[in-house]
């Protein structure tokens, strides 16, 4: 393996200028530096993407990969190296200059204006002309690259796959040559990821460069040319997809084997969390509706829910959670009913939760990890004092037991990671041995060594006899960790599955809200 | 958009640079200060003096000092704990007026024959004016999620037209010659002196135990805690499950009843009787002293008394230069000034657009 690499790293260090190739590339790097502080986020990078040619840049979280495009798309401005466009050096000192060079990129969270309409929200971005005109031309797009959308529509009222058609004909208005997108599968639901794919080809075919900033391996294998793959701001390989298994490229990617996970086998034991008619239609907004919910957890059982995120998740978890006392219907703890009780006394009876957003939600990122043990952990807050003596211990305890690279329990919750972070946090509220615990996208924007981390912590919780309920969007996660399955889809449930009876493909559908009205729950 | 200079955020601030920011701040003010007596065709050195070093040359000059900082601290560490939780109390002269009604309507009610027990329960009235005054802030935003800033800014209007109203009515003095004041305090509701000889009362010991109480609640107690993580991201507070309704009214509460006690120390204390202008803007000029002193109790101590020495100073030089008293205003003013110019240079680097564009 050691060999293979070196012998990759040494194709890419040949001197690529003095022979004039057959045909030029359209984006060729030299050498791109950037320093962020003490980090090197790229370390001489250089790389080529020919024309028509779709290539992923594959890497974990903080590798490198968002400051390389955002380098090329003149958000960021390099120390060093140089870049080519077309064989021409250029200076891509704005996003106005990329994109006069006809470079577009589609950001992984989307700049769209709720209120205004499709069309106008691309005729934004534009040199002013009429929107009739323009409306044609998007239709003319649309219709090219199999981009179905209604231009009058008015963008709150799109789903999310509709709002990254709406990101991705933006860009293809300006007739870029290079088009990046960053993460662009990870809000997409499976059928909407093959649509994607169909216009990414139909785009090369018709001759223009494809960047695209994944960490999913089979997507790359499946859509690819070419992969670069980058690790601590370094390009470590320069690989043909197709002839990888996604275990070759997930050991490129973070230089070792990835951890495995371990299998499943306790039976679940009584009811722990028992949810009934919950029901939240008098919320103000749509979105957070729940449609009379029913569900069960039980104790050893992991129960997984799907869904494209918008659908009634953060209703769900404030709900369970006790964030949002407004629900109606009945919550039972172990036979109390908690529908009314704050998040303090919830947590009394054994209930924790890990929000989706750790900045800010399930963590404090101005704050210490010590001072963030405390936001939980309500013993450290008995007596009117805070126990920080205690707190500190707690949070070198934590650091130490769930491998949380950072310089100790003073340290700010921002100069961690993503993934570190996440394993704190994750690592806070099963420390405290939880007999209820929610968990909302537990290895969102988490890179593949510390997701598989948190996966077996979560099993080894189950394993001891806790009722873990999991919300994602990962349907690979779900699949994995998952006894029993549910989709949540506009704020109603479908009936519960085994995941080892449905196909992805299925729960895909079920995503749309088509699952059959009368099947027998499992 | 066409400034040849561009803000970008420095990596990582000097922390050290974030705490020598307000005496960097103080410095360029005294400079500013320099240049502005200049302007005014006297003596830079001279003015600087008067300004500056005479309120400091004498016993009494510190005691004066001390006497002027006592409202300022007790108005500024309230406001701190309140920005700090993100509660944007600016009304403090509002409470503090509040108070001074309060603790004063109490101390109108000494006879010849009152105990010294009055002034406890003065300074007990004085707190329950302020943090009364708070609460229509506090329930206006918690009942109708009305901004805090707006109302508690606007109640301080509605807190001068009420003192006026009552001293130019049931409260003015008869013997008072018409003009628009309560009749004097009777002695034994004046705030007691703790140094012979000067003015400085029982106030400034009251607002130096309030600045070592803040900081035990705001360093080491669960509700300083709370108050933090709800002003720092109120989303994992509600996690926590600290409640933003308790800590909203905490913070109004606690910060409207220590502006309260600095007006009813200051009616009872050096002023002597209810007037229309009890205060000159103590509650507002408080803001700035709670962003000098970065919202902790102790620098608060320190950027009170050079808040103190500017009213001194403006006074001096009034009476001694001619100069207009509005200098005072102008200090206070340059000190905000330059103390945002400071934190804005330490959080951000000032860039040549060309230099951007040909670097790389």
């Amino acid at each position: 393996m050691f060999d293979m690499m070196r012998e990759r790293r040494n194709r890419r260090d040949v001197p690529q200028i003095t022979p004039p190739l057959p045909m030029t590339a359209r984006l060729s790097l030299q050498g791109v530096t950037k320093r962020f502080g003490e980090t090197l986020a790229n370390d001489a990078i250089s790389l080529e993407v020919m024309p028509g040619e779709i290539v992923a840049v594959l890497g974990e979280n903080g590798a490198g990969k968002s400051t390389l495009m955002k380098i090329v798309y003149g958000v960021v401005r390099p120390d060093g190296g140089r870049l080519f466009i077309d064989g021409h050096e250029v200076n891509i000192d704005s996003p106005a200059r990329a994109r006069a060079l006809g470079i577009s990129m589609v950001f992984q969270h989307f700049v769209l204006f709720d209120s205004l309409t499709l069309a106008e929200n691309v005729a934004l971005g534009l040199p002013p002309e009429p929107l009739a005109g323009l409306t044609a031309r998007l239709l003319d797009l649309a219709k090219r690259y199999d981009l179905d959308v209604d231009p009058a529509k008015r963008v709150h009222d799109l789903s999310v796959g509709e709002r990254q058609r709406v990101e991705i004909l933006r860009a293809l208005m300006t007739s870029p040559r290079l088009l990046i997108l960053d993460e662009p599968t990870s809000v997409l639901k499976p059928q909407a990821i093959e649509r994607l794919f169909g216009t990414l080809e139909q785009l090369a075919a018709d001759g223009v460069s494809v960047l695209f900033i994944s960490h999913k391996l089979d997507e790359i294998r499946r859509v690819t040319h070419r992969c670069v793959v980058l690790r601590g701001g370094r390009l470590v390989a320069n690989v043909d997809p197709r002839q990888e298994s996604e275990a070759s490229l997930a050991r490129l990617m973070i230089g070792a084997d990835p951890p495995t996970i371990a299998a499943h086998d306790s039976p679940p034991g009584e009811v722990a969390l028992s949810v009934t008619g919950l029901d939240t239609t008098h919320a103000a907004e749509r979105q957070h509706w729940l449609h009379q919910l029913d569900l069960d957890v039980r104790r050893g059982e992991i129960v997984g829910i799907a869904g494209v995120s918008g659908n009634g998740q953060a209703a769900l978890m404030a709900a369970l959670s006790g964030e949002w006392v407004d629900a109606k219907g009945s919550i039972l703890l172990f036979g109390t009913e908690v529908l009314r009780l704050p998040t303090l006394r919830r947590r009394a009876l054994g209930l924790r939760y890990i929000p989706e957003e750790r900045l800010g939600h399930g963590a404090v990122t101005a704050l210490s990890l010590q001072d963030n043990v405390v936001l939980t952990r309500d013993t450290l807050r008995a007596g009117g004092f805070v126990h920080y003596g205690e707190a500190h211990r707690l949070a070198a305890t934590l650091i130490e037991r769930f491998d949380v690279k950072t310089t100790g329990p003073e340290a700010a919750a921002s100069s961690l990671s993503g993934g570190n972070l996440q394993k704190f946090i994750v690592g806070r509220e099963i420390e405290a041995q939880p007999r209820v615990l929610l968990v909302n996208q537990p290895t969102w924007g988490v890179d593949v060594g510390a997701a598989a981390a948190i996966h077996n912590e979560l099993i080894a919780l189950r394993k001891a006899g806790c009722a873990i309920l999991v919300v994602s969007e990962d349907l690979d996660e779900l699949f994995e960790l998952s006894d029993r399955l549910f989709v949540i889809s506009k704020g109603r449930l479908s009936p519960g599955v085994r995941p080892g009876e449905i196909s992805v493909q299925d729960i895909g559908r079920w995503m749309s809200g088509l699952w059959p009205q009368h099947q027998v729950s499992a | 958009m066409t400034l040849p200079y561009v803000l970008v955020p420095r990596a990582v601030p000097a922390r050290a640079m974030l705490w020598a920011s307000p005496l960097l701040a103080i410095v360029l003010t005294v400079l500013a200060g320099a240049l502005l007596f200049a302007l005014m065709g006297q003596d830079p050195a001279q003015g600087l003096k008067v300004f500056l070093w005479d309120p400091l040359a004498t016993r009494r000059g510190w005691s004066e000092l001390g006497l002027k900082a006592t409202p300022l601290i007790l108005c500024a560490v309230g406001l701190a704990m309140c920005f700090r939780a993100n509660v944007w109390n600016i009304g403090a002269e509002g409470q503090l007026i509040a108070g001074a009604i309060a603790g004063g309507g109490i101390a109108l009610l000494a006879t010849r024959d009152s105990t010294r027990m009055i002034v406890p329960a003065i300074v007990v009235a004085a707190a329950l004016g302020g943090a009364a005054w708070a609460s229509i802030t506090a329930w206006l935003r918690d009942r109708f999620n009305a901004n805090e800033i707006l109302v508690s800014l606007m109640l301080v209007y509605v807190a001068q037209l009420l003192l006026a109203w009552l001293v130019h009515g049931v409260w003015k003095d008869p013997e008072g010659f018409g003009f628009p004041q309560s009749k004097l305090f009777e002695s034994a509701a004046r705030m007691p002196i703790v140094l012979a000889g000067t003015r400085l009362n029982i106030g400034f010991v009251l607002a130096l135990v309030a600045a070592g109480a803040l900081w035990l609640m705001l360093a080491r107690m669960v509700i300083g805690f709370q108050l933090k993580v709800a002003g720092l991201a109120p989303l994992a507070a509600r996690y926590a499950g600290f409640s933003e309704r308790r800590l909203l009214w905490f913070a109004l509460l606690l910060s409207g009843a220590l502006a309260g006690i600095a007006g009813g120390i200051e009616a009872t204390g050096p002023v002597g009787q209810l007037t229309p202008t009890i205060s000159p803007g103590y509650g507002f000029a408080a803001i700035i002293v709670a962003f000098v002193g970065r919202l902790h109790p102790v620098g608060i101590v320190f950027a009170s008394f050079v808040m103190a020495l500017f009213y001194i100073g403006g006074e001096l030089a009034q009476s001694r230069l001619g100069l207009p008293s509005a200098l005072t205003g102008v200090y206070q003013g340059l000190l905000l000034f330059f103390l945002l110019a400071c934190d804005t240079l330490i959080m951000y680097r000032p860039m040549r657009r060309k230099v951007m564009a040909v670097s790389a």
